[in-house]
C-alpha cells in the first residue's frame, strides 16, 4: 500500500465570526469524516492541524503577516492515507467537508525513501 | 461446608500471591518455583490441620507462621542453595536486617506485590505466557482454572508457564521496580497486561460465570494496586480502572442469561452495579489529567456513555466522537464496527450504509450482523442475505443461534 497526502486549502480560515453551534457541527463533519478512512484503516496519520495565523518569507527577506490575503486559498492542514492507488486515494478525499465550503483537497503521492 | 471451602479458596488464592511475592524477593525470582512449592506445602498443612482442629481465630497469620518455617526449613536443608543463595543473601545483609525470614508485613507485601507485577509483566516474556503467568502468580488461580479460562488443557498451560518463568531465569528479571526514565514505558505494559486479563474475564468463551467474574475482579485489584504508588498512579492508570468499573457494572446485567450473555440493548439497567458505575466516574475525574489521551482514557468514556441506559442525540454523537478519536489511536476491526453502529444512531442509517459498505470486513460475522442490522427493516432480502452469512462464519453454535434468532425475526 502507498501513503498519499490530502491538503485541504480553504477560501477561508476564519472561523471566528462563525456560531459556535455551526463551529461545532463543522468540527463534528470533519471528525466523522476522518473517523470513515480510519473505520477502513486506510488513516495512516492524522497530520497536523495549521493555525490561521503566521508570517510569510519572500526572496529579499520580506517577512509579511498572514493572513495570506493575496493567497486565494490557504493551506489549512492535511492527513495522510493509505491507498493502493492514485485513484483508490481521490475516492477516499470525496465527502470531505472542505468542499463543502468552496475549498479543495489536493492528493499528492508521498515518496517512499 | 460449601461456605468454608469457599472461604478457604478464596483465602488461599488471596495469600498465594502475597506469599510469593515476599518469598520470591527474598531468595531472588530464579527461585520463584520454590516460593511456590513452599506455599503450596503451607497451603496443604493448613487443610490438614483445620480440618481436624477448625479454624484457628487469624487463619492469615497462620499461614505467615507456617510458611515462614518452611521457607527456613527449606533453605536450611537444601545444599545447593545453601551455597547459591546464602552468599548473595549475606551481601544483601546490609539492607535488610531481617535476612532469612520472610517478612510478611503490610507493607512488605505490598512493596513485593508491585514488583512482582513489573517483573511477570516485563516485555521480554511473551504476552501470552505473560496473561498465564500473571493469572498464576499475580492473582492466583489454579492451574485447573487457568486451563479452562483459556478452553486449554493442565498439560499446555503448565507447558507455558514452565517457559515463562525459564524466560524470567534467562532474561535475569529482577524484582524491583523499573529506574525512573523507564518506569512510563513499561508501565504501559502493565496496564495492557491487566487490560487483557480484564477482557480474558469478560469477553472469555468459558461458561463459567464465577471464574470470569473472578479474572475481572482481579484485574482490577492488580489496577488498584498500581493507585497506591505515586510513580505507577498515572492518568491512564485511573482510566483503565474506570473502564474496568463500568464494563463490570454491567457484569450481573450481562451474565443473567443461561449461556450466551445479554446484549446490551435487552438489558435490564436495574441489575446494573450503581456503586461501581460511581467508582469508575470518580476513577474518570482522576484520569482527566495531563495532556496525554490515551486508548484507554476513550475507552473508559465510551463505556461511561452505554452507562446511561436512555438513547439521546448527545450520548451517541459523544460515543460516535470517541471511537473516531479511538481509531486514530488503535485501529481495529472491532472499533471500525462499533464505529460504524455509533454512526448509525448518531447520524443515520443512510450515512452508516454507506461507511458499513466501504469496510469489507468479509470474513467477519459482526460485520455481517451489522450490515444485517442497517438493511433490517428498509431491504429485508438484503439483510436476509447479510445474516445469512454470519451464520455462515459464526465460529461457536451459541453464536450462531443467536443469528439465527435475527433471521427468523425478518419474518
Amino acid at each position: 500500500m502507498k501513503e498519499f497526502a490530502l491538503l485541504f486549502r480553504f477560501p477561508n480560515l476564519d472561523h471566528s465570526k462563525m456560531p459556535p453551534e455551526d463551529y461545532k457541527a463543522l468540527a463534528r463533519k470533519w471528525q466523522d469524516w476522518a473517523g470513515g478512512i480510519a473505520a477502513q484503516g486506510k488513516m495512516s496519520s492524522n497530520g497536523l492541524r495549521l493555525a490561521l495565523e503566521g508570517k510569510v518569507l519572500k526572496p529579499g527577506g520580506v517577512v509579511t503577516d498572514g493572513p495570506f490575503v493575496e493567497i486565494r486559498e490557504i493551506l489549512g492542514s492535511f492527513i495522510v492515507v493509505k491507498a493502493d492507488s492514485m485513484e483508490e486515494a481521490t475516492t477516499l478525499a470525496h465527502g470531505c467537508p472542505a468542499l463543502d465550503t468552496n475549498g479543495s483537497v489536493e492528493i499528492r503521492p508521498i515518496f517512499v525513501a | 461446608m460449601e461456605k468454608e471451602k469457599e472461604y478457604l479458596k478464596h483465602l488461599f488464592q488471596q495469600e498465594f500471591t502475597k506469599m510469593v511475592a515476599v518469598i520470591s524477593k527474598l531468595f531472588g525470582l530464579e527461585h520463584i518455583e520454590t516460593a511456590e512449592d513452599i506455599v503450596s506445602e503451607t497451603f496443604l498443612k493448613a487443610t490438614e490441620t483445620w480440618e481436624k482442629q477448625g479454624l484457628p481465630p487469624n487463619p492469615t497469620a497462620w499461614l505467615y507462621v507456617v510458611a515462614k518455617q518452611k521457607t527456613l526449613y527449606h533453605f536450611r536443608r537444601n545444599k545447593i542453595l545453601e551455597q547459591k543463595v546464602k552468599p548473595e543473601i549475606r551481601s544483601r545483609q546490609q539492607e535488610t536486617v531481617d535476612i532469612e525470614e520472610p517478612n510478611f508485613s503490610q507493607e512488605n507485601i505490598k512493596d513485593s506485590q508491585l514488583q512482582m507485577l513489573f517483573a511477570v509483566c516485563n516485555p521480554a516474556i511473551a504476552s501470552e505466557a505473560q496473561i498465564g503467568l500473571a493469572l498464576r502468580i499475580l492473582c492466583g488461580f489454579g492451574i485447573d482454572e487457568i486451563a479452562e479460562a483459556f478452553l486449554s488443557n493442565k498439560e499446555t498451560i503448565n507447558k507455558r508457564l514452565f517457559r515463562a518463568k525459564e524466560k524470567l531465569r534467562t532474561e535475569n528479571i529482577k524484582m524491583e521496580l523499573p529506574p525512573e526514565q523507564e518506569i512510563a514505558r513499561r508501565l504501559d505494559n502493565v496496564l495492557h497486561i491487566i487490560y487483557l486479563l480484564f477482557s480474558e474475564g469478560y469477553y472469555s468463551q468459558t461458561q463459567n460465570q464465577i471464574l470470569r467474574k473472578d479474572l475481572c475482579v482481579e484485574a482490577l485489584r492488580l489496577g488498584l494496586t498500581l493507585t497506591t504508588y505515586e510513580k505507577t498512579s498515572r492518568p491512564k492508570t485511573n482510566a483503565l480502572i474506570a473502564l474496568m468499573c463500568f464494563h463490570a457494572s454491567r457484569f450481573d446485567a450481562r451474565q443473567t442469561g443461561e449461556e450466551s450473555p445479554i446484549l446490551y440493548e435487552q438489558q435490564d439497567a436495574g441489575l446494573w452495579d450503581k456503586e461501581l458505575i460511581e467508582q469508575g466516574i470518580h476513577f474518570l475525574y482522576l484520569s482527566a489529567q495531563g495532556d496525554e489521551v490515551s486508548s484507554y482514557h476513550l475507552e473508559a468514556q465510551i463505556a461511561y456513555w452505554h452507562c446511561i441506559k436512555e438513547d439521546s442525540k448527545e450520548k451517541w454523537e459523544n460515543i460516535l466522537s470517541l471511537y473516531n478519536q479511538l481509531l486514530l489511536v488503535n485501529y481495529s476491526p472491532s472499533v471500525a464496527l462499533n464505529r460504524t453502529y455509533a454512526l448509525y444512531k448518531a447520524n443515520g442509517r443512510q450515512e452508516a450504509l454507506v461507511q458499513a459498505e466501504k469496510l469489507r470486513l468479509d470474513n467477519n460475522h459482526f460485520y455481517f450482523i451489522l450490515l444485517g442490522e442497517l438493511y433490517k427493516g428498509m431491504d429485508n432480502v438484503k439483510a436476509r442475505l447479510h445474516l445469512q452469512r454470519a451464520y455462515e462464519l459464526a465460529k461457536t453454535q451459541t453464536e450462531k443461534q443467536g443469528i439465527q434468532e435475527k433471521i427468523d425475526d425478518l419474518g
